[in-house]
């Protein structure tokens, strides 16, 4: 009994390797959080002295004072919007469509066309709906950039719906199914409210990420110091995420100072999102990390 | 002594007793007027004939053929692997749902072929309900939304319409007094047996005709496993009960009938070995198989 009490230098030896590791696992995960701080905590301090009052009712200046960014606030909104409400229907209906009744062939074509298209860049994205929707319609317009981000949302809508459907445990469908429920009935009154949390945080996500697009943009609403057209689908357009691009390569420094604000502001707009889509509908259903 | 025709033997009891030179199931499918009158007054709700159920090229059952009688509580017993739950699902077309899964063979239902083709089968399964082995309540729902989900997922009805069947089938699976005052609380937050006894109600929401269950309460405690026998005695009443039970003292406790199902060799397809009334299977068994496996020599 004695024997247990005797540290023996193979148990030091273990001991101090696992703290070592322990520190080692510490150091990394810092290594890895410092640049999302210090990009998160750069822009707060260069961004943040650029928001006043003139910065959300103005359009910009290229002299001066800089003016603000109120047209890219809307055109931020609008366009994301009205991606989303393309791309999330179609992508959600194609990902249910797979778990439901994709196990066969024009499901792993489908399935393989999605992996693809999140490969794409956006830059191809935006020159096809360039050519597609700007050249067809004769002008740059919100709707041609919306319709460039909803094709890049749709695949990974459609990949992220389909994994969290699949997760839906098969005893749920089998009981609504063995209450005499019909099929299309069950997916969609059972199923998918079940998986509805873990959709909608996957919904959330890809709204984030292509809330700061730009190239694609770039291609497709042109950019504007005016104020945007009521008709979103006639007249050009402008973001958040283009006005720091075209701000931000101004000679004024003032100028640039209203794209550092733009800046802060967008990337506050999507941390909330990404934040929002993890806590709101934490712990109901089956979430996206399972 | 091992004779396979006893088998076949075993369960023409009706016509043994009705001194017919054709069992009066065999009859039922054809919808003449005094077959449809002969059928009304016998005692059977669904009969099995020849039916052989494969997962794609693997055949898991072979010719099974048995009554299934009205307000009854009818055990199937034997071994795992042996395909009773396989057969049970066969009755209300759950089998089909896997892929490549299928079926030879008939199943009527008050005389009709619940695999004719022209048959839905999710009419089907509201005729003949079915509780699983381990509970499964919709995890987005409430007590009371549990319960009507069933009749809720198809027509409508009046909130006090609904109230009413709430109650009545609680009741029914011996849950009422223990919900009545959480019925707005998440369907998954009971316990385990509450859970089953949930499931039990919801399925008798539907009012279907037959009642299958899948080992109910192999997944529960003693005291709900007693509360759910409990409520199948007063359910017989009503219904007609079909039970895979993997306990023998459970059913020779509430069955009525007994169907002991074996399987020869591992790879064989399953066969129903002997179907009598339940106390003649634990008590004076006709084959030896039975009766090493109801006296617990294997199984």
């Amino acid at each position: 009994m004695s024997n247990l009490l005797q540290t023996s230098s193979r148990y030091r030896r273990r001991k101090f390797v696992d703290r070592a590791m322990t520190v080692l696992a510490y150091a990394c995960t810092m290594l890895a959080i410092v640049p999302l701080a210090w990009i998160i905590i750069y822009v707060i301090i260069k961004g943040l002295g650029a928001w006043d009052v003139q910065f959300f009712t103005q359009l910009p200046q290229l002299f001066g004072d800089g003016g603000g960014v109120r047209n890219g606030i809307v055109g931020t909104l609008e366009i994301v919007g009205l991606a989303t409400l393309m791309g999330v229907p179609v992508g959600v209906m194609a990902g249910i469509y797979l778990a439901e009744y994709g196990d066969n062939r024009l499901g792993s074509l489908i399935r393989f066309m999605a992996d693809t298209l999140t490969g794409v860049p956006s830059i191809v994205v935006g020159l096809f709906a360039f050519g597609v929707v700007v050249a067809a319609t004769g002008g740059f317009s919100a709707f041609a950039g919306a319709v460039s981000l909803a094709i890049l949302m749709i695949p990974v809508i459609t990949r992220t719906t389909e994994e969290i459907v699949r997760l839906v445990p098969n005893s749920i469908r089998e009981a609504s199914l063995g209450l005499g429920v019909s099929r299309w009935k069950t997916i969609m009154r059972v199923v998918v409210p079940t998986a509805l949390s873990g959709i909608l945080t996957g919904v959330l996500l890809a709204v984030a990420r292509v809330a700061g697009e730009t190239a694609p943009l770039i291609l497709t609403i042109l950019g504007t110091n005016f104020p945007i057209s009521r008709n979103l689908f006639n007249g050009p357009s402008t973001t958040l995420s283009l006005q720091i691009y075209q701000l931000g390569r101004q000679p004024s420094p003032q100028v640039v100072e209203v794209a550092w604000g733009a800046a802060l502001l967008l990337v506050l707009m999507v941390l909330g999102i990404s934040i929002a889509a993890r806590l709101i509908f934490k712990g109901q259903g089956i979430s996206a990390r399972g | 002594m091992m004779d396979p025709k006893e088998t076949t033997r075993e369960h023409d009891l009706d016509r043994d007793q009705a001194n017919e030179p054709e069992p009066r199931w065999r009859e039922v499918n054809q919808r003449s007027p005094e077959n449809h009158a002969a059928e009304a007054d016998t005692e059977l709700a669904m009969s099995v004939e020849n039916l052989n159920m494969y997962y794609g090229s693997f055949k898991a059952l072979q010719d099974v053929s048995m009554i299934i009688r009205r307000n009854k509580v009818t055990a199937l017993i034997g071994p795992s692997g042996c395909g009773k739950s396989t057969f049970i699902r066969g009755l209300n077309r759950m089998h089909e749902i896997v892929p490549g899964a299928r079926v030879e063979g008939k199943v009527l239902l008050e005389g009709e072929n619940i695999y004719a083709s022209e048959v839905d089968p999710v009419r089907v399964r509201r005729k003949v309900g079915m509780v699983f082995q381990k509970p499964n309540p919709f995890p987005t729902m409430s007590v009371y939304d549990n319960v009507i989900a069933g009749i809720r997922l198809g027509r409508k009805h009046k909130k006090s319409e609904l109230d009413e069947i709430v109650e009545k089938t609680l009741r029914q699976a011996a849950l009422w007094n223990e919900v009545k005052s959480k019925l707005k609380v998440g369907g998954t937050a009971l316990s385990g047996g509450q859970q089953q006894r949930l499931c039990i109600a919801r399925t008798l929401a539907i009012e279907p005709e037959v009642i299958l269950m899948d080992e109910p309460a192999s997944a529960l405690d003693p005291v709900s496993t007693q509360k759910i026998e409990d409520a199948m005695e007063e359910l017989k009443k009503r219904y007609t009960v079909v039970i895979v039970t993997h306990n023998m003292q459970q059913a020779a406790r509430i069955s009525d009938y007994t169907g002991f199902f074996y399987i020869e060799n591992m790879g064989d397809p399953g066969k129903l070995w002997e179907f009598d009334e339940t106390d003649k299977i634990f008590s004076s068994p006709s084959r030896k198989e039975t009766e090493d496996y109801v006296t617990g020599r294997f199984g």
